[in-house]
């Protein structure tokens, strides 16, 4: 067990930034911070559930039922989130609409099921869940404040500009998700790419 | 392959899939008291925004549907709402609206699901120019009480010159086209059995 576990999820291995999964609910809910809040919670939720039973039970399941079983377990916990959220707040329930039924095909979810908790102990599988809940929840979170900021001029409804602002309404339809997704993209490998290189002139000039 | 690796499936399978029912059962037992009172607050909420001076609402069985009405604060009854439904530029737009049975006239909207383009079609909801529209929008029935004497139409924006036409809104035409073809015919179907209701109330 080791905090690599949790950590590698949020940036290194970052399931939207990096890994690129996931991207039906990355750019469909997102045209709101709050709504990209939302479904980041709920697929972290699912994700620790089922990353923890697939790993208390991965002795117990045989490998030619594996993925309909996991499948089974996922679908159980993204049922258990839909009702849950339609208790919490039916607006919010309306908001996310069919993106929550949807958690059950995220790749994200059955990629981590099978390739990490099905192979690993576990408290490992609950960190690696929560590290890549968390790094899914950020990134959903840049995207719908970027896109809630500039398509409704406010933040978490909060208002941000006077009255005179004219919100860029492209911004909250799903042209927006992929500008701003290829932003943040753009950002984190322009970032990226110079670090590498400072990496590497570090290296030749040793 | 052999027999025990077969019972290591189904076990797995059946297990599983117990484990899971049994879950899901007990989530849904746990919520479904919370959730059925978050639907009856968001339909309150709807009937009362649709009726002014509402305190009170009651569900009325009318020959093949519902409808709900509001009194006010007196027990007098002030409005009838009805749900009307028609499709949109995305999808279908749904909406509850009151009807004043004493003046014969509707007198309040509220959109209850759209997928209307934000900024366009949604507008429907916001804004105070389109929403005027349904203040006194006239709705009253024929002389036998069978249908509209007047159908409601939605006509260009800013060429509204009878009582029962919605002044469109530029540039969503489609919706605002959909929000008096819903009105229109929601009042064909239900006013003729709601105003002999409230009649007799």
């Amino acid at each position: 067990m080791s905090t690599d576990e949790f950590i590698k999820g949020l940036w290194r291995e970052n399931p939207v930034f990096v890994q690129v999964l996931g991207m039906c609910p990355v750019l469909a809910v997102t045209n709101s911070a709050i709504n990209g809040l939302a479904m980041g919670l709920a697929t972290t939720f699912v994700m620790l559930m089922s990353n923890t039973l697939v790993s208390t039970l991965r002795n117990f399941i045989p490998k030619q039922v594996r993925i309909a079983t996991y499948i089974l377990i996922i679908a159980t916990f993204v049922t258990i989130v839909d009702y849950v959220i339609a208790a919490i707040s039916l607006d919010l329930h309306k908001a996310l609409g069919a993106f929550i039924a949807l958690i059950v095909v995220n790749c994200l979810i059955l990629g981590r099921a099978e390739a990490f908790a099905s192979k690993h102990t576990v408290a490992n599988a609950i960190l690696d869940a929560l590290g890549m809940g968390v790094g899914f929840t950020i990134a959903l979170l840049c995207l719908g404040g970027v896109r809630e900021i500039l398509g409704s001029g406010s933040f978490f409804n909060v208002a941000l500009f006077p009255e005179g602002f004219e919100p860029w309404i492209v911004m909250i339809l799903p042209g927006g998700g992929f500008f701003t997704l290829a932003g943040w993209l753009l950002l984190i490998n322009f970032f990226k790419a110079k670090r590498e290189a400072a990496l590497e002139q570090a290296e030749a000039t040793r | 392959m052999s027999q025990s690796s077969v019972f290591h499936m189904y076990r797995a399978l059946v297990g599983v899939g117990m484990m899971c029912g049994l879950l899901i059962a007990l989530v849904y037992e746990g919520t479904l008291p919370i959730i059925e009172r978050n639907r009856a607050e968001a339909l309150e909420k709807a009937v009362f925004a649709v009726i002014p001076g509402a305190a009170r609402r009651e569900t009325i069985e009318l020959d093949g549907g519902e409808v709900h009405a509001g009194f006010d604060a007196e027990g007098k009854l002030a409005g009838i709402a009805i749900e009307a439904s028609s499709m949109g530029y995305a999808d279908v737009v749904t909406l509850l609206y009151g009807y004043s049975p004493a003046d014969e006239t509707i007198i309040g909207i509220q959109v209850l699901a759209s997928k209307e383009t934000p900024g366009l079609g949604d507008k429907i909801e916001k804004d105070a120019a389109f929403l005027e529209n349904f203040v006194a929008l006239d709705a009253s029935l024929n002389d036998d009480g069978s249908a509209l004497r007047n159908r409601i139409v939605t006509v260009k924006s800013g060429t509204k010159t009878e009582p029962w036409q919605i002044d469109g809104i530029t540039g969503a035409t489609i919706t605002s086209n959909a929000v008096g073809e819903a009105l229109a015919n929601s009042a064909e179907r239900w006013l003729p059995a709601v105003k002999e209701w409230a009649d007799e109330y």
